[in-house]
């Protein structure tokens, strides 16, 4: 730092003279970011010890002795690293659950379809009422294409859907339903009408105040017996139900947060315009309030996906139960580590995506705000 | 609003009628408030009705009956004998043990890391950033997949367990560390609470004294002498009969030392690296929030790099910090219950046996969730006092 403000003083301003030869370099660069200090001394020591000793380790175990093509477990023990082969042999089972083989076109078709609707979601230029079109029409496709069963589609019971279509599936339609409901908790939650904010605040409370898995073992267990004999919901919508309340208090928390952010100026301005209570809400404060909010959505959005792993406890067949099952095949046991890295890698492609898109968009929203 | 603009009549009469707000509202509060009672009743009558049918009874008296089934590892003593009101105990105190030392850890790593990603020190922040940023995009439940196949599957067995230190080894059977037995042990805890108590009270008069005359009590260099010199003549006191547990090979497994089950070192491996990337986002970005200008006018304050940070920066960085770290600590114990998954005896787990076992399902989930209800209410009550505690205090 210093010696680069040195080296600005030395040279007259308006003059694109480069700095002295001893400013710049590598060797001035490892000198001011590594050896600043006896103490920094130390430190890059032990991490550049630390990077030689995992690095070429991980190479080893991943690419270099690893096993791509083995056809047997046994061979791709002998091969001392990495048993990728074992991912070539199970990856229509990881990534489509026990869709049936000839059909498998169509969850990948579906993969691609969500993929496209949040990738939509992201872009400024569809932040108008088309949105809510592509939604609409997305999860359209999306259930028939599933499902099947019409324009010559065989049908296909949800309890044979898997993989990495039901993670997405669990998540999209989870944020689609649940945005909504937290919203208008939210807006519950801010009522001036007491029985209504109180019952808002206990929902949201408690909800958060437990554990998803708990919610899940609710749906799964509890769910029958609240319903008339009878009448019954698949396993899956059960699930899907406990995600969107979940889901939905921690949106109400957020979106309140936006609300509070809205001056009040803003509510007298619509009041004293003669707006109804709805009007102001759609047409003067949660436009605001909802912006503000976009990139804490995002990162709920991530949880959230992050979260539909939890499925695998009451037994749905999501992206991580899929690469368990493919585990339980007793001819290639033992490859764990393999299969997490590898539905790890999935995860972590979608997650920090989206996360980077949030710190972007978050960049680009507060720099709209500070004129 | 309707009613000022009219002008003012001896006795206004107040009719009941749709335009009026106050009518509107409690309408509504009425409706929502039927249709919410209604809900609930139509839940409860269906539920009764479905109990009814299986012949499952209702009521906690399940409590008391005998549990039979084993629990494998307890912090009380714990047989199948036992009640199932004694078995949810001892899950939940595996889900507390588990927590706490968790949430410990946890603030340490996530610390470390967070002043890590903050470093000059090109390499230090460069690979504090890529734990951050893997850790944080990979699910929790996959990371416990993850070690917990890292432990039983990769690790060699006990005999030909790794030994990285004397005393500790690594098998598929979990972590085996030295352990301290002795009647010195007693004597040496209370040397610490007596160490602890006493820096307590100098911190209060050290405080004190500071307000009233400018000067600066050495706290630092005390309590360590405290921490290190009280337990030290708990020790002498107890004629220094203390000794230190090796774990051995015998047969197949280890004896002797302390044991950590591989399902509890996967848990807590898990649980404290992911919760720990999250710490440290919340380090970094708190650190941040102490504008430069406060580094630079303690500078010239003369005071020393350490002490800046320690005297200045960090006081202020705790108040942006102890929001967002208690919904970390809320969240680590929420993510406890992911044991289940691994098969840790956590209270999920062992009320989902319990409720396998009697089909007491809807009291079995209540209990779950005024466990979880209990321990995070009580966790952001306490992170609310410190919060209060140390807020600005604006005159």
């Amino acid at each position: 730092m210093n010696a680069s403000v040195n080296a600005a003083s030395a040279t007259p301003p308006g003059q694109g003279r480069p700095p002295p030869r001893n400013q710049v370099g590598a060797w001035v660069w490892m000198r001011t970011q590594l050896f600043s200090s006896p103490l920094n001394i130390l430190l890059t020591v032990l991490c550049a010890w630390f990077v030689l000793m995992a690095v070429p380790a991980l190479i080893e175990w991943a690419f270099i002795k690893a096993d791509f093509t083995a056809s047997t477990a046994q061979e791709c023990r002998e091969a001392g690293g990495a048993c990728w082969a074992f991912i070539a042999e199970k990856h229509r089972l990881i990534l489509f659950g026990t869709y049936p083989y000839d059909e498998q076109w169509r969850p990948l078709l579906v993969t691609f379809i969500l993929v496209a609707v949040i990738v939509c979601s992201g872009m400024r230029r569809f932040w108008n009422r088309w949105l809510a079109l592509i939604w609409v029409v997305g999860l359209t496709a999306v259930a028939i294409l599933m499902w099947g069963g019409v324009f010559g589609l065989t049908y296909v019971e949800n309890g044979r859907w898997g993989g990495l279509p039901l993670t997405l599936i669990l998540a999209t339609f989870g944020i689609a339903f649940a945005f909504p409901l937290g919203v208008m908790l939210a807006l519950g939650r801010r009522s001036p009408m007491p029985a209504i904010k109180v019952l808002c605040v206990v929902y949201i409370e408690l909800i958060r105040g437990v554990p998803l898995i708990s919610l899940l073992f609710m749906s799964s267990v509890m769910l029958p017996l609240f319903l008339p004999e009878g009448f019954s919901i698949d396993k899956l919508l059960r699930a899907q139900i406990a995600i969107i309340m979940f889901a939905a208090a921690y949106i109400a928390e957020t979106v309140r947060g936006g609300l509070q952010a809205i001056p009040k100026g803003q509510y007298e301005g619509a009041d004293s315009l003669g707006l109804s209570y709805w009007q102001q809400m759609r047409k003067i404060v949660l436009p605001q309030a909802l912006r503000i909010v976009i990139p804490p959505l995002v990162s709920i959005f991530i949880t959230l996906f992050k979260d539909t792993s939890l499925v695998v406890i009451i037994g749905i067949f999501d992206l991580t139960l899929a690469a368990k099952a493919a585990l339980s095949d007793a001819a290639w046991r033992g490859f764990g580590v393999e299969a997490y890295v590898f539905i790890s890698l999935i995860y972590f492609m979608f997650c920090y995506s989206m996360s980077k898109y949030s710190r972007t968009l978050e960049k680009r929203l507060s720099t709209g705000y500070s004129r | 609003m309707t009613t000022s603009k009219t002008p003012p009549r001896a006795a206004p009469v107040r009719r009941l009628s749709w335009n009026d707000p106050t009518v509107r509202s409690i309408l509504y509060q009425i409706l929502a408030v039927g249709l919410v009672a209604l809900g609930v009743w139509f839940l409860v009558s269906n539920t009764l009705h479905n109990l009814a049918a299986r012949n499952i009874s209702t009521g906690f008296g399940f409590l008391h009956r005998e549990a039979g089934f084993a629990i494998g590892e307890t912090v009380i003593s714990y047989s199948p004998a036992d009640t199932y009101g004694r078995a949810i105990w001892v899950g939940l105190l595996n889900t507390l043990r588990v927590a706490a030392v968790g949430l410990v850890l946890a603030t340490i790593l996530g610390t470390i890391i967070g002043i890590a990603r903050l470093s000059k020190n090109w390499l230090v922040s460069r690979l504090a950033l890529i734990y951050v940023e893997v850790i944080r995009n990979v699910p929790l439940l996959l990371q416990l997949f993850f070690w917990y196949a890292l432990i039983t599957e990769n690790m060699p067995g006990p005999r030909q367990a790794a030994n990285p230190l004397p005393g500790v080894f690594i098998s598929n059977r979990g972590l085996k560390l030295p352990s301290l037995e002795g009647n010195a042990l007693d004597w040496m805890l209370w040397g610490l609470v007596l160490a602890i108590v006493a820096i307590l009270a100098l911190a209060h008069w050290g405080n004190k004294r500071r307000e009233s005359t400018g000067r600066i009590f050495p706290l630092g260099r005390v309590a360590l002498a405290l921490l290190v010199g009280l337990p030290l003549v708990g020790w002498l006191a107890s004629g220094a009969s203390l000794t230190v547990v090796m774990p051995e090979l015998k047969g197949f497994n280890f004896a002797g030392g302390l044991t950590l089950s591989p399902e509890f070192t996967a848990l807590l491996a898990g649980l404290v690296m992911y919760t720990g990337a999250f710490v440290a986002e919340v380090v970094r970005s708190g650190i941040q929030a102490v504008s430069n200008g406060q580094w630079e006018a303690a500078g010239a304050l003369g005071l020393r790099r350490g002490q800046v940070l320690r005297l200045v920066v960090l006081p202020q960085a705790l108040r942006v910090m102890v929001p967002p770290m208690t919904n970390q600590y809320l969240n680590l114990t929420k993510n406890s219950s992911l044991a289940v998954a691994i098969g840790y005896p956590d209270i999920v787990s062992v009320v989902n046996t319990t409720l396998n076992q009697t089909g007491q399902a809807i009291e079995g989930i209540l209990i779950i969730m005024a466990a979880y209800l209990t321990v995070s209410l009580s966790i952001s009550a306490f992170m609310g006092w410190y919060n209060r505690r140390i807020k600005l205090v604006e005159r």
